[in-house]
């Protein structure tokens, strides 16, 4: 074995040996690197009751009601669903059926009270007329199928 | 064994590869130049509207292609520390050195326009979700990187060092690229990945991949730049540069 074929194996088993102690980290810290809890990891019991947390998934179609300035509305992961009450100002992005992530405290009652409200924007891009074009597939598809 | 067609080793004598970088150079600036003409104009004018966040979106023409060079330089950097201590050539340290700026620019570029969009979109300049935490400790480790081989007065010993920042730090590029998948993240996950079709209208991603280009070539060309410098620095003493300066005398 040569010398540089020796300090090629040392680096080359210096990175195996750190991105398995990273892989091993990040592993442990799992539940501390999530940004927001579903609406499903809520019910399982997996958010901290202690302390404030977010939450996030999809705003439920029809679900949005304005008093004031106080908004109430349903997150959803299709699955579970918890409401929401947040007085402020929401995000340009936020609407109905789009993604949503609120941090807050949920109440005995299963209501979550959020501080903070942000918009999560999904990695669909395109112009007016292409998402006119995909509604009114969806649209032609719903009414074929009754 | 047979005589390669190229002789790779020869480049990696500082003396050979300067005039050779020196003759690069001007064609990756000329190819940067042409490209980012391209691509600016086709995202500001050509490119249509966003349909949620409408002009705003425009941000990604910058955004995208600097994290992805950000990440990638750094790939580059840790290449060249490996080739550095594996083979002990004093060419991979100056190259490594002289991308590490181009690096930290684009990394700060990421997070900075990230913010500015940020705000208007997600309605927070900041959020410690996994993908922009760890987009910053890149930035760090870039910082840290040059910083280190700053503070180290022998360029051989602070190569060295430097080498092991760079592969330690690679370990962090992968987490970033993944983070979105990994990790509930209030970051959207890619829109353009190897292994399914881009979620873009063509135009924008044209816009995006011709941003990327030029963001490449500048790389490129700077680096090489760069590297030049490096080398008159480190081989100052030499007889080759010596030489060098007499004949443009």
């Amino acid at each position: 074995m040569k010398a540089r074929h020796k300090r090629f194996a040392i680096v080359l088993g210096g990175l195996a040996a750190l991105g398995i102690a990273a892989a091993l980290i990040l592993n442990a810290f799992q539940s501390n690197l999530v940004f927001f809890f579903t609406p499903t990891q809520v019910a399982n019991g997996e958010a901290p009751k202690d302390r404030a947390f977010r939450i996030g998934g999809l705003v439920k179609e029809g679900s949005l009601q304005r008093t004031d300035i106080t908004a109430r509305f349903v997150v959803t992961d299709t699955a579970k669903e918890i409401p929401v009450a947040y007085t402020g100002i929401l995000p340009d992005l936020f609407s109905e059926g789009k993604g949503v992530v609120a941090q807050g405290a949920l109440g005995a009652d299963g209501k979550f009270t959020a501080t903070e409200v942000l918009a999560k924007h999904d990695e669909n891009y395109m112009p007016p007329e292409a998402k006119h074009a995909v509604d009114q597939a969806h649209e032609a598809a719903k009414t074929l199928k009754q | 064994m047979s005589q390669p067609l190229i002789n790779w080793f020869k480049f990696a004598s500082p003396a050979s590869f300067y005039p050779l970088a020196g003759k690069m150079w001007p064609w990756f600036a000329a190819l940067a130049t042409a490209f980012a003409a391209a691509g600016l104009w086709i995202s500001f004018f050509v490119a249509p509207t966003d349909f949620q966040q409408g002009e705003g979106y425009r941000i990604i023409f910058i955004h995208v292609p600097a994290s992805w060079m950000s990440m990638f330089i750094y790939c580059v950097m840790a290449f060249w520390s490996a080739i550095g201590i594996g083979f002990n050539t004093r060419l991979s340290g100056m190259m490594s050195s002289a991308l590490a700026p181009t690096g930290a620019l684009f990394a700060f570029l990421s997070l900075w326009t990230g913010a500015l969009w940020g705000k208007p979109m997600w309605g927070a300049w900041w959020v410690w979700d996994a993908r922009l935490t760890s987009e910053l400790i890149l930035l760090f480790l870039y910082l840290g990187y040059i910083a280190l081989t700053a503070a180290i007065d022998d360029p051989r010993r602070a190569d060295k060092a430097g080498a092991i920042v760079s592969l330690v730090g690679v370990i962090n590029v992968p987490i970033i690229y993944f983070s979105v998948k990994w990790w509930n993240t209030l970051h959207q996950g890619a829109s353009v990945s190897m292994t399914k079709a881009p979620t873009m209208a063509a135009t924008m991603l044209w816009g995006m991949l011709l941003m990327a280009l030029a963001f490449w070539m500048y790389s490129i060309a700077v680096a090489l730049y760069r590297v030049r410098a490096i080398i008159l620095e480190r081989e100052r003493h030499a007889t080759w540069v010596a030489e060098l300066l007499e004949m443009q005398r």
